[in-house]
């Protein structure tokens, strides 16, 4: 056999273990992403009615004086940049560092946490302040790790290392899209609409307050937590049924190289055999 | 039949439970708090403590360390921070957590947080708390 059939051939086969591989990757994302959106959905519940609590809250006189409802000139800006610890996933990380640039950098000091070790090594490259990291949060991000997150910031804030605090990260649209948002944090904007109902607050409004909109906070760290999962999950289902296909259509390019080759040699043999047979009469 | 009002009980990650009830018992911020249908509407902090809710087929009871208490004209919600049913709860890790806490407050050093501390404290004994009566009723 000639030399260059057995090429071919080796080099079909390491395609296909490629596609192999793709192939499971996206079926794992698949069920990745099922789990995370479930998550999402099952915080659902929870968000709303603090949302709701909040806005009934927030409506008393006290709210004002509140110091983490209440914004302050802007001088140092905090970003929360929300990234995967793994890459593989399209362009999921690179589109949310994009949106990140579009935003930074015009003056003023800017202060980062990094969540995600794709975000880290990105700014740290760069040379940008990171005040706190947050790798390995896992595939399915727990409340608390929200938490302690949204802990950190309030500290910062009050402690006047930043006068604002911004969000960004993918919002989940759908398996083939995701969105780079960036939405603010802090100071916390109070939630719209009205519908506020009438309650007395134990032991009073401004208690209440205190502790609700930290929670609050939380609250929306977490749900932008699971859409950055469902978003990565999405963005790498998506990324590896490409390649998947991609591998697909090169195996079939080079089967067919390999067949008009296989069936050139064989040609040329039988015109040789032919060739010689003639020959001899 | 009883007059019951809907509760629900919610965590950030979940929703764990929701039912009738003639009577729901937890501490707030203020103290003890038990609530009875046509309850007035009602904020209020929840601190750790044992959620007890009495339905007209008996009563349930649930760990919570920390949340939100919201009574609406029709409705109840917990929103805790987190919420457990006895046989969800770790008891050695809430036992680890317990003796853990009341170290810290034993050494009084100066880098402890004391009040990080009694909170951890009280949210440990909640559980075991929990845990321990259910024990209780189901050896019975």
């Amino acid at each position: 056999m000639p030399q260059g059939l057995r090429d071919i051939r080796r080099r079909i086969r390491s395609v296909e273990n490629t596609r192999k591989i793709t192939q499971a990757m996206k079926m794992v994302a698949a069920a990745k992403l099922r789990r995370a959106q479930e998550s999402a959905q099952a915080a659902r519940p929870y968000a709303e009615r603090i949302e709701d609590a909040l806005r009934s809250v927030a409506q008393d006189a006290s709210a004002s004086r509140m110091p983490l409802l209440r914004p302050r000139p802007v001088g140092k800006v905090g970003y929360v940049v929300v990234t995967g610890d793994r890459g593989l996933s399209g362009p999921f990380n690179a589109n949310i560092l994009r949106r990140l640039q579009q935003e930074i950098g015009k003056g003023g000091e800017e202060l980062f946490f990094a969540v995600g070790r794709k975000g880290r090594d990105y700014l740290r490259h760069r040379g940008h302040h990171i005040a706190k990291e947050y790798i390995g949060i896992g595939d399915y991000p727990r409340y608390y790790q929200a938490q302690a997150l949204g802990e950190d910031i309030v500290r910062a804030f009050l402690d006047g290392e930043v006068d604002e605090v911004r969000l960004v990260y993918a919002q989940f649209v759908s398996a083939m899209t995701q969105r780079p948002v960036v939405q603010q944090l802090l100071p916390v904007e109070r939630p719209q609409g009205g519908g506020g109902r009438q309650y007395i607050y134990e032991p009073d409004a401004e208690a209440v307050l205190t502790e609700l909109v930290p929670h609050y906070l939380y609250a929306l760290i977490y749900r932008a937590l699971l859409e950055s999962k469902a978003s990565e999950w999405g963005a790498r289902m998506t990324a590896m049924d490409s390649a998947s296909r991609n591998s697909e259509e090169l195996i079939r390019n080079l089967v067919l190289l390999l067949n008009r080759l296989r069936q050139a040699a064989i040609t040329n043999e039988i015109a040789e055999i032919v060739g010689g047979a003639n020959a001899l009469q | 039949m009883a007059s019951t009002v809907p509760v629900s009980v919610v965590t950030p990650e979940r929703e764990l439970v929701t039912t009738e009830a003639e009577m729901v018992l937890v501490r707030g911020a203020d103290g003890d708090l038990g609530i009875l249908p046509h309850h007035i509407p009602l904020v209020t902090a929840v601190r750790p403590s044992v959620l007890e809710i009495r339905t007209p087929g008996g009563r349930a009871r649930y760990a919570v360390t920390g949340g939100f208490l919201e009574v609406r004209g029709d409705q109840v919600t917990i929103l805790a921070r987190t919420a457990e049913r006895p046989e969800e709860i770790d008891v050695a890790r809430a036992e680890a957590a317990k003796e853990r806490a009341e170290e810290r407050l034993r050494e009084h050093a100066e880098d402890v947080d004391t009040v990080r501390a009694q909170l951890a404290l009280q949210r440990a004994l909640v559980r075991l708390q929990v845990a321990e009566e259910s024990r209780k009723t189901a050896s019975v």
